[in-house]
């Protein structure tokens, strides 16, 4: 599933990596804890609910390139100016975390576990 | 090559500032991927510490063909009790903390995993100082 589908999928909006929405996505990692998100030795979409700089931090050390924050979270500058110098994609919705979790997992986007 | 860095107290919007700047590094001097993580995945969680538990600090870096050397000293209240602090689960983290989305109790495991030697050293009342390794081959 390209990361265009997904963000028309959770009525998302695109904060930032416009370039790259053809990108596919085929796993994906759900989390709002920091720590569990840097222990993955894949490189899966992150869900989460956590919007501050340290989850786009997190994304950098990691090697994550795709982000969903649910919940109608805004990121602000800060993040999105990180968040493009590592060639990030932040997609933002007003979904749950559970929602979109469920919608992803409808649509063949596999678990990591 | 060494590098030097301060990590200022409660500053955790600057958080990794430090882990960021080794990453780049790394990729300039040609370190695999995969070591790279390891390095910066390590330093971040001791960084993000020294500000989570301590009153900042300092990481000092250095790099040579071989390895690099990296070591995060804070002054703090310390860990009275390393081999408990160093157990999976384990945290004392503020309600503060765990909004940024730390305070599960994974970062010691985590440097303890991906680093090839790690060397915690505390005195209460004084502060920690976190050792670690990484061999590049
Ligand atoms: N630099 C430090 N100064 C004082 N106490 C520390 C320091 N580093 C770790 N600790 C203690 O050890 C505990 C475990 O640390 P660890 O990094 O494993 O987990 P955490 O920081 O609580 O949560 P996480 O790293 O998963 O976000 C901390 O909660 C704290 O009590
Ligand atoms: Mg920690």
């Amino acid at each position: 599933m390209t990361l265009r589908e997904i963000t028309t999928l959770l009525h998302g909006h695109v904060c930032t990596g416009e370039a790259y929405l053809d990108e596919e996505v085929s796993t994906a990692f759900a989390s709002d804890l920091m720590s569990d998100v840097l222990t993955l030795n894949d490189t899966p979409l992150l869900i989460t609910g956590l919007c501050n700089m340290q989850t786009i931090r997190t994304c950098d050390m990691a090697c994550l390139s795709h982000v969903v924050i649910v919940r109608n979270k805004t990121p602000n500058e800060e993040m999105l100016e990180l968040a493009a110098d590592n060639d990030m994609v932040v997609i933002t919705t007003e979904f749950s975390m559970f929602r979109t979790c469920g919608l992803l997992f409808q649509s063949g986007i596999k678990p990591l576990y | 090559m060494h590098l030097e860095y301060t990590v200022v107290e409660g500053d955790f919007v600057n958080a990794g500032t430090a882990s960021s700047s080794v990453k780049k590094t790394l990729k300039q001097l040609n370190v695999a991927p995969p070591v790279i993580k390891r390095v910066v995945v390590a330093l971040y969680e001791a960084e993000v510490n020294a500000i989570a538990h301590a009153y900042g600090g300092t990481v000092s870096v250095d790099i040579d063909a071989q390895k690099i050397r990296m070591v995060v000293a804070d002054r703090g209240p310390g860990i009275p009790n390393i081999a408990l602090a160093m157990q999976e689960g384990y945290s004392t983290a503020r309600p503060e903390v765990r909004d940024m989305g730390f305070g599960a109790g994974m970062g010691l495991p985590n440097m303890q995993k991906n680093v090839d030697k790690l060397n915690v050293s505390s005195e209460v009342g004084v502060g920690t100082t976190v050792e670690m390794e990484v061999n590049f081959c």
